[in-house]
């Protein structure tokens, strides 16, 4: 447990929400507005806590388990992302399966929670998350195992040390697939365009929105804090792999920033799939990890 | 140099994903068309240094039948046959692209088991060049349209090509010459086949072509 | 000389597609098989010299099949001239579906023949591997055209899937000309050069070349289960041109898995090529068999008896020595007796006008001459004497028994019990019966050509000449000879 990876939990943990205001500063240039100020998020989740909460009548504690088991997870998962130069703060081997686990855990409880609710809506939006996250989990296993198989190792801190050492002899276009099929991932699992579109309030076209609908106050606080984190996990593991190789620890959290701007970028350019396209991009996505692996191994 | 092979090798697997999802003829001629840019460029990247004219002259001659003619040809009959530009698969583009990712990883088994012999691109090209065979397979059984059996049929032919050159075979320019011969004969009769079908049927659904049976 | 026999039909090929005239077209046809055949016959009393630094010779078991192919390009042609002044021309009904169609221009049936020609006589002359696959796959090219004369859907259909099928299967071949040249690097790729090294070649290699032969010539072949081709195009392409497909067109395929057999056997594994033969040979005569009961289609019916008999050549080589020599001269008698059978099934079909032997009677009255032919051609595909399929068929029985596999012999004769069975209820009922309408008077282009080939496999059952015995042993024996 050493002092600069203490730094990098904080550094998270502080500046996660922060993400979210560039994508949206970045996504009102595009549309010509001044847009919400850059700490908006905070200022919501600051405004969350402050108020009391509502639960419906036939709701069970399942639905109030959501949010805090959701937290819950992603700050551990969070402990276990390494960034750039700076190790995570706990690695052992095979704690990326642990990572993934921790994240699923974190959809099932809200999954369930929408579920709990009892609304058509959120059950609708659900079952859609269950669906894309079950072709987008395994190409986040195909990515991890490409990096873990290049870099023969099976915790993340060392497979990022060493994939980055390997990187200037290695097969040049092989990190750039995987960093496109991570990216696919990130957005998939993140709910932005184009498999989801985080800004509408329509039930028939969102995922992720819809299983909140039925939140308030802190809960609200922490599913807004909890995917913020997620955001920055998944987005790190890009950034790791597409900035393999580079020392600083500062490079890298700028990379974090302009990958938060690539998105505002698709987001404004891009429209959302049809839903029936979604799967297509997820095993695509899969299919470049795969292609990855098999690179790597041969 | 080698870099640039691998790396061509490495956009012919994904042809063949683009292939297998695409949802556009369109788009799958233009892939194809990339697939035979990039196989006319692979032996010139490979002997770029020895320049062997024969060999050279080979390599610009599939590249442009490939490449060029073809597409050309087949992009033609798409728009005189004026049909629906969607692919209508009888597989879906999801489960195509699963079976890819499977058949992908069956081409590398396979080419591991195969005894070594001397390969004269990457080792990468053997497992790109059966995959590539197996999306043409997959393409003339799962899609519904005779021009895309055609583009399967095309694709077949671009993963034996394919082949052939990673083992740097020493082919008798006339044969060479006989073969590439044989396919454009091949593509020009099926284009004619294709017109009839068009005229007869007023549609290119190889699905409707089912009167012949036991 | 052996170049001539290759560029003459082709150039011929071409002049026809300059031709108005039908009558010069015909005779043009007739005037080539007769060149063909001449030529080929002085290549039996004496060899020609290769050509082409001996990509292109004359041996043994290419010279067999070139002669049935000049044979029976000959008949087809006299056949032709017949057939083709007796077709329409303009517009007329389908008598299956009632639409119109019309027929391809005959200068372009008459060119693609001769094209078809040429291509199989390269087929059955290279001795180079690469050659081979591009004659092969040229046999194709020039054949679908002709399977789409009678221009309306089902021969369009049977053309399409013709010309899909073969091409992809060809392609397969192609592969395996790829793993040759993968077992023996910078080897040459001709079948003298591969003899000599045959020791040096990869086993593993070779071996799957000759998978991907097997699988990619013989789908031209028509071995099940990859004949699914071969009913639809033998039943929709005019008759001629189905003796050719089942009597020419087939043998020269089976060229191609017979010469890497060669180069198997050289290497010492003949035994893994013949195990497969044997398993492909049962399993294509077993399908025959079980397609042929009750076979409406009296064109359907014949090309999967072409089904049957190529399981049979493909399980006589798999049986060694003594069922080499007894496949390769299955070969001839079946080309012959096939063909015969098919230009008789044209003549009744020109008068019945109709495919379905539920409604074809009393042909013996109505046809005397080809009612007699269909009987007798019956009698002789089935392999029963005094005819040449009766001695070929028992030939390779006995190697089956010599050889100790009873199984394979038991399979044998109950798979022929049962096509002879399902093609005898067929045929009989067509032949026989009354017929209501009077005794057609039939040309002697069209009658003369089928009498002559029945009668070659009359003889053929009673003397075999003995070039022709020399060069079947000389076959069967180069095919298996062991080595390394």
């Amino acid at each position: 447990m050493s002092v600069p990876s203490l730094v990098h939990m904080a550094i998270a943990m502080i500046t996660a929400p922060l993400i979210f205001g560039i994508i949206n500063r970045t996504k009102s240039l595009f549309g010509g507005r001044e847009g919400p100020p850059l700490l908006q998020q905070y200022f919501d989740i600051a405004k969350l806590l402050q108020k009391g909460t509502v639960y419906s009548r036939t709701t069970s504690w399942v639905f109030r388990a959501g949010p805090v088991i959701g937290l819950a997870c992603v700050l551990i998962a969070l402990a276990l992302l390494p960034l750039g130069p700076l190790p995570a703060l706990c690695s052992f081997p095979g704690d990326f399966i642990v990572m993934i686990g921790l994240l699923a855990v974190m959809r099932f409880f809200t999954m369930l929670a929408a579920i709990d609710a009892g609304s058509s809506f959120e059950g609708m939006g659900a079952s859609r998350e269950a669906t894309f996250s079950a072709l987008a989990e395994p190409a986040l296993f195909l990515c991890f195992a490409a990096i873990s198989q290049k870099a023969a190792s099976l915790s993340l801190s060392d497979m990022f040390l060493r994939h980055s050492g390997d990187a200037t002899h290695g097969s040049a276009p092989a990190p750039a697939l995987l960093a496109v099929a991570l990216f696919v991932v990130f957005l998939a699992e993140n709910a932005r365009i184009p498999v989801d579109d985080p800004n509408t309030h329509l039930e028939l076209t969102m995922i992720h929105e819809v299983m909140a609908l039925d939140y308030g106050g802190p809960d609200l606080a922490f599913i807004f804090y909890a995917s913020a984190l997620k955001l920055w996990i998944l987005g790190a593991l890009v950034v790791n792999v597409v900035l393999s190789g580079i020392e600083s620890a500062w490079a890298v959290l700028a990379g974090l920033f302009f990958l938060a701007i690539i998105v505002g970028a698709v987001e404004s350019t891009m429209a959302r799939l049809k839903l029936l396209r979604v799967p297509q991009l997820l095993i695509g996505a899969g299919a470049l990890a795969m292609l990855t692996l098999i690179v790597a191994m041969g | 140099m080698s870099s640039w092979i691998e790396l061509a090798v490495l956009f012919l697997i994904l042809s063949n994903f683009a292939l297998l999802g695409a949802s556009r003829v369109t788009t799958l001629i233009q892939v194809a068309a990339g697939q035979g840019i990039l196989l006319g460029l692979l032996p010139l990247l490979a002997h770029a240094k020895q320049g062997n004219l024969r060999l050279i002259a080979v390599a610009l001659i599939a590249g442009l039948l490939k490449g060029v003619i073809f597409p050309v040809m087949l992009g033609r009959a798409l728009r005189e046959a004026n049909i629906r530009r969607e692919v209508e698969p009888f597989v879906g583009y999801s489960l195509s692209l699963i079976l890819g990712v499977f058949a992908l990883a069956c081409s590398f088994w396979i080419a591991s088991r195969l005894p070594a012999t001397a390969l004269f691109l990457s080792r990468k090209a053997l497992p790109a060049a059966f995959s590539t065979i197996l999306t043409g397979f997959f393409m003339i059984v799962a899609r519904r349209k005779a021009l895309t059996q055609v583009l399967g049929y095309l694709v077949l032919e671009n993963g034996i090509y394919l082949f052939s050159i990673s083992l740097g075979q020493k082919i008798p320019f006339a044969v060479e010459l006989g073969v590439l011969l044989d396919v454009f004969v091949a593509v020009f009769v099926m284009g004619i086949a294709m017109f009839h079908i068009n005229r007869e049927f007023d549609h290119l659904d190889v699905g409707q072509l089912s009167a012949l049976k036991d | 000389m052996i170049l001539s026999l290759i560029l003459v039909p082709a150039a011929a090929g071409v002049a026809a597609f300059l031709i108005r005239s039908s009558l010069l077209l015909r005779v043009l046809l007739a005037a080539v098989g007769l060149f063909h055949i001449i030529f080929t016959a002085k290549a039996w009393l004496i060899r020609p010299q290769p050509a082409l630094g001996g990509w292109l010779a004359a041996d043994a078991p290419g010279l067999i099949f070139l002669s049935l192919v000049s044979v029976l390009f000959l008949a087809a042609a006299v056949y032709g001239a017949g057939y083709l002044k007796g077709e329409p021309s303009g517009e007329r009904m389908d008598f299956e579906e009632g639409d119109l169609f019309s027929n391809a221009p005959e200068a372009r049936f008459v060119g693609c023949l001769l094209f078809f020609l040429a291509t199989m006589t390269a087929a059955c002359l290279s001795r180079h591997f690469g050659l081979f696959w591009v004659a092969t796959e040229a046999t194709t090219l020039s054949s679908a055209p002709l399977i789409f004369f009678h221009r309306h859907h089902r021969s369009l259909e049977a053309t399409w899937k013709y010309l899909l099928i073969c091409s992809v299967g060809i392609a397969l071949a192609l592969l395996g000309n790829s793993f040759l040249a993968a077992a023996g690097p910078g080897l040459p790729m001709d079948l003298d050069g591969l003899l000599a090294q045959a020791a040096r070649l990869n086993r593993t290699w070779l071996k799957g070349a000759f998978l991907l032969f097997l699988i990619g010539y013989g789908t031209k072949m028509g071995l099940a289960p990859l004949h699914t081709w071969l009913p639809d195009a033998h039943s929709e392409s005019p008759s001629l041109v189905s003796a050719l497909l089942s009597g020419a067109l087939l043998n020269c395929s089976f060229l191609g898995i017979l010469r890497l057999q060669q180069v198997l056997s050289a290497a010492g594994e003949a035994a893994f090529g013949q195990e497969l033969l044997v398993i492909f040979g049962l399993m294509s005569m077993g399908v025959a068999a079980a397609f042929v009961q009750g076979q409406g289609d009296y064109k359907r019916m014949l090309a999967y008896s072409s089904v049957e008999h190529m399981g049979v050549l493909a399980l006589g080589v798999g049986l060694g020595s003594a069922g080499a020599f007894g496949a390769m001269l299955h070969a001839v008698n079946h080309s012959v007796i096939k063909a015969m059978l098919f230009l008789v099934a044209g003549n009744i079909l020109s008068v019945y006008k109709t495919k379905s032997a539920l409604e074809v009677r009393g042909a013996l009255r109505i046809l005397p001459l080809s009612g007699a032919l269909w009987l007798a051609g019956l009698l002789a595909i089935s392999g029963s004497p005094p005819f040449g399929a009766f001695l070929s068929e028992f030939v390779i029985l006995k190697a089956a028994l010599d050889q100790g596999q009873i199984l394979v012999a038991v399979f044998y004769l109950i798979f022929l019990a049962m096509v002879f069975v399902g093609m005898a209820t067929t045929v009989l009922g067509m032949a026989l019966g009354d017929a209501s309408r009077s005794p057609h008077k039939e040309g002697w282009s069209r009658t003369f050509p089928p009498a002559i080939l029945a009668a070659c496999s009359l003889l053929l059952g009673i003397h075999i000449p003995e070039p022709l015995r020399a060069a079947l042993k000389t076959t069967a024996h180069v095919v298996l000879q062991q080595g390394g």
